[in-house]
């Protein structure tokens, strides 16, 4: 990764949506942030001054996001996605580092194959792959994963999941909560008690009884949730939710931080959007594990992003491919891409509703989740996350044109799957520019290079 | 075009009469209808057929066996328009077996329904005898099918639509002629 | 859904009572020397069925050789399906054939929504996982309505494993839709936790139930539900929940017990139950033929129906609302 030789000037960018401001990139930082024409670089500007203007009229400027939960498949299954397609999806995003969720094949629950992630992100450029660590080992359930060696790995892992499954038995649970204190670990945990959502399809309700699919009732989730934020507690250890997505888990977030624990919490963008009606005709890009829920629940969670009980969004960008998607509902895969979508569906369900502004979305989408990853502190400045956009910060931010909108075409997308919910729907705002350390990873809505 | 008033070609008597003299020619051809059974094509065939037979009770005292046999099913031109509602088939107990069938419908124009209807004939049984009621022969057959007895015979253009009411189904007994009604789209 | 019967909820009034009046008249065909007729002549009507059901495909095969359509056998066993080919291969395979209809049976909810996306023909649902049986519903219907005359105001009791009954939700649906009053009978574990917002009444007590009852409409009970502690043994299932001879005696003269087969003697229901005058469990069989003529003349008779619909079918009718014929 080399520093970038360019210098660029942003000029007229909305820094957080508000006032219009000039922004001067130089190597891998920030060097100066000013009123419009201000900087050092102002008065000269053009390219003969050795660096590259970028006019951001009307466009906001964000810190770059980060995404706590990605499955980037690789290694395993390259059919659906890879470590270079899916952080190019997260470029065009406009994310600047991505966490790559461990259910690949194999599992990456050795310091080698969280390694081999690691490496595969760097050489692919476009965006920072922070590896997430197996709990258990294979996702097993039953044994820890050698999770310090993987903390001590070159991808110096510090979020472990075993997302896809869940960490069910409570004493390995507990074991996991008490163990990751050495080095300020945290587990994140995907909250389904597996006896309660046994051949589960569709969140348990109206909809499931009428369309004759198997129910995956709230109380799996919320039971899960309730339990592991009283282990936290009772073992001062940091626990993280994965893909909060009842109104009843956002009730005992909620109790569970007013007392003071260190319980953090995140809610994809589908969640925050969409409900279980939509199974309606069948269609499987609506089959999601953690299951759409009622309007009831997703009033709930903009709710509780909105007042910061949830911490972040998280996007769980779930890439599969067309086979594994277009088929009956019952054999069909769980999941949905999300990385290209996220800030569109978080404009229009959290901004357009007036329930967060821009700087809320930047705390949400990029300061608080690198503080959960603990990227906002790494020993190398420039290898941080989530800073603020001021001078000495890295050069990590997005450049976002709120006035556009249009449909969403997966087919346009350049992940590799097209398994989005949000086809064919009208969304508002367009990523026009991201930058990693400096160097454009998407130009005019396009990857760079 | 702004609809043009029908024009009345019979009117009860007329009908009446009709009737009349039909329960004669069959009664004369078929050597006092002893071996006669009357089966109406739904939905005018069915009215017209009952009062055939009510006649030759009463003025004769003699009891033929009437019945409805519905042709919905035996159509030729089945996939030019949505499936159609079936009428009712009721078949006299006694059956139509070696028996003389009198077809009987309100209005013959192509043809086709009473082709269909000997077609369904054949499925039920082996009459010794096919014979054609009609009240109304409109002209323009499409195939070689002639009626035995009619009431009136009405040369009429394609255009032209004729309307039979009857008291049991349309409150009155008439017989209309009016130009085609055009149907936009 | 109106080139297709996939589900009962789809149905007005209109369409249902469309079929049973049809079903009426097909029914008289049986008493022909020649129970054929030519309506659906050179039209092709494949059975695809992924779940073990003779009873049903026999219904639907005699269904449509009765209007004289050819028919296809597609059995999941010893076929390409068999092999892991996916439903969606098979589809276009059975649309290349030139399938007019395509009856289907399959385990997963939801099958024939997505079929009907793969095949240009009209989709019969003929029971998709724990979904819809809407042809069974209509053959209940009809039966109910020839034995006692009507439908509307009727007391229907459906008794059972609600939960995996795909009967039962077409039952509920259908009944509703032609006026009936329908009360669910089921262990509280048997029911699905929003049974409160379908149209129908809840009884945890069969007992209680039968003096107001015109309708007892039987389930079947699958041995398998108690290893996943859906009720503690048969024994207990039976005891409160069965139909024996005790609980007949409770029924009004006038009602009629009923079963979409097949049957657990002994289990939920008693043999003697089922072989009384009062059971229509042997008519609904013979009915369901007819119903199933209903519904493929119905679909397929007329033009906007079927993969090579002729002439100028209106596109946008309804298929299953009739043309009044003239």
């Amino acid at each position: 990764m080399s520093g970038a030789e360019t210098r660029w000037l942003i000029t007229g960018a909305r820094l957080l949506g508000g006032e219009p401001a000039d922004l001067l990139l130089n190597g891998q930082l920030i060097a100066e942030v000013a009123e419009p024409g201000q900087t050092e670089a102002g008065a000269g500007a053009g390219s003969g001054s050795g660096f590259l203007v970028l006019e951001a009229d009307g466009l906001i400027a964000l810190p770059g996001l980060v995404d706590l939960h990605t499955h980037l498949r690789e290694p395993g299954r390259e059919d659906a996605e890879t470590v270079a397609s899916g952080t190019a999806a997260a470029a065009m995003g406009g994310y600047t580092v991505v966490h790559a969720m461990a259910n690949t094949d194999p599992v990456a629950d050795t310091a080698g194959v969280v390694e081999q992630v690691w490496r595969l992100g760097q050489a692919a450029g476009r965006c920072d792959v922070q590896p997430v660590g197996a709990v258990t080992a294979n996702l097993g359930g039953t044994q820890l994963a050698e999770l310090g060696a993987m903390a001590d790995s070159a991808a110096a892992v510090r979020v472990f999941s075993d997302d896809g499954r869940c960490v069910a038995d409570a004493t390995l649970m507990r074991r996991a909560l008490e163990y990751v204190k050495a080095f300020d670990g945290v587990i994140a945990q995907h909250a389904q008690e597996p006896r309660l959502t046994e051949g589960a399809q569709l969140n348990e309700g109206e909809i499931s009884a009428r369309l004759g699919l198997s129910g995956w009732p709230a109380v799996a989730e919320e039971a899960i949730v309730a339990r592991d934020c009283l282990l936290a507690a009772h073992v001062g250890s940091a626990l993280h939710v994965c893909h909060v997505s009842t109104a009843g888990s956002v009730e005992i977030i909620r109790w569970a931080k007013s007392k003071g624990w260190r319980v953090s919490a995140e809610v994809t963008p589908h969640h925050l959007l969409l409900t279980d009606e939509l199974a309606d005709g069948y269609d499987p890009v609506y089959k999601v594990n953690p299951p759409l829920r009622t309007a009831a629940d997703v009033a709930a969670l903009r709710e509780a992003l909105a007042d910061g009980t949830i911490d972040c969004v998280a996007t769980d960008h779930a890439p599969h491919p067309v086979e594994d998607k277009d088929t009956e509902w019952s054999i069909a895969a769980f999941g949905m891409t999300g990385l290209e979508t996220a800030l569109r569906v978080v404009h229009e369900a959290m901004v357009s509703t007036g329930l967060l502004d821009w700087p809320g979305v930047a705390d949400r989408m990029s300061v608080r989740p690198a503080a959960i990853g603990r990227l906002d502190a790494s020993e190398r400045a420039e290898l941080r996350h989530g800073r603020p956009l001021a001078a000495g910060s890295p050069a990590n931010l997005v450049l976002y044109d709120p006035a556009a909108a249009g449909v969403v075409d997966p087919a346009s997308h350049v992940s590799r799957s097209k398994n989005s919910p949000f086809s064919g729907m009208k969304l508002p705002g367009r990523v026009v520019a991201t930058f990693l350390r400096g160097e454009p990873t998407v130009l005019d809505g396009r990857l760079a290079r | 075009m702004a609809g043009t008033t029908p024009k009345p070609v019979l009117g009860a008597d007329e009908i009446r009469r009709a009737l009349s003299r039909i329960g004669h020619e069959i009664l004369e051809r078929t050597d006092g209808a002893t071996e006669v059974v009357l089966l109406g094509i739904p939905t005018r065939g069915v009215p017209l057929a009952r009062r055939l037979a009510a006649r030759l009770s009463q003025t004769e005292g003699i009891e033929v066996p009437v019945g409805s046999l519905d042709i919905t099913l035996y159509r030729d031109d089945l996939r030019l328009r949505p499936a159609r509602t079936l009428g009712p088939t009721e078949v006299p107990e006694s059956g139509i077996d070696g028996k003389v069938v009198i077809l009987v419908d309100d209005v013959l124009y192509s043809g086709r329904t009473v082709r269909a209807a000997l077609d369904a004939l054949g499925d039920i049984g082996r009459p010794r005898a096919v014979q054609l009621a009609v009240l109304v022969d409109r002209g323009h057959r499409e195939l070689p099918i002639r009626p035995d007895y009619v009431g009136k015979n009405l040369p009429t253009a394609k255009r032209e639509e004729v309307r039979v009411h009857l008291t049991e189904t349309d409150g009155q007994d008439c017989v209309l002629l009016q130009a085609r009604q055009e149907v936009a789209g | 859904m109106n080139r297709h019967l996939i589900s009962s909820a789809d149905l007005t009034a209109a369409d249902a009572l469309a079929v049973l009046d049809t079903a009426e008249q097909l029914a008289r065909l049986a008493e022909r020397p020649i129970p054929k007729l030519p309506t659906l002549r050179g039209r092709t009507v494949v059975n695809l069925f992924y779940e073990d059901s003779t009873r049903t495909r026999i219904s639907f095969e005699a269904a449509a050789k009765r209007l004289s359509a050819d028919v296809i056998n597609f059995s999941a066993k010893g076929s390409s399906v068999a092999k892991g080919e996916s439903l969606k291969d098979t589809a276009l395979t059975l649309q290349a054939m030139g399938a007019d209809a395509v009856v289907i049976r399959h385990n997963a909810s939801g099958a024939p929504h997505r079929l009907a996306e793969w095949v240009a023909g009209s989709v019969i649902n003929a029971g998709d996982g724990t979904h819809e049986h809407p042809t069974q519903a209509l053959l209940d219907a009809f039966t109910i309505r020839r034995r006692l005359h009507r439908l509307d105001g009727l007391r229907v009791a459906i008794v059972g494993d609600v939960l995996h009954s795909r009967v039962a939700r077409s039952n509920v649906w259908l009944l509703h839709t032609l006026g009936a009053k329908v009360t669910l009978v089921a262990p509280p574990t048997l029911l699905p936790v929003a049974v409160n917002s379908w149209p129908c009444s809840v009884s945890y007590d069969f007992s209680s139930v039968l003096p107001r009852t015109d309708v007892v409409m039987m389930l079947r009970v699958q041995h398998e539900r108690m290893s996943q502690a859906f009720f503690p043994s048969v024994r207990e299932y039976s005891r409160r929940y069965g139909l024996d001879n005790d609980r007949m005696a409770l029924l009004p003269d006038h009602a009629i017990v009923m079963h979409p087969g097949p049957m657990n003697r002994g289990v939920e229901i008693a043999a003697d139950v089922a072989d009384s005058p009062r059971s229509t469990i042997v008519e609904q069989v013979a009915n369901g033929v007819s119903v199933r003529m209903a519904v493929l003349y119905l679909l397929l008779g007329g033009s906007g129906g079927g993969s090579g619909a002729v002439g100028t079918g209106s596109a946008g009718q309804p298929v299953l609302s009739p043309e009044v014929a003239r």
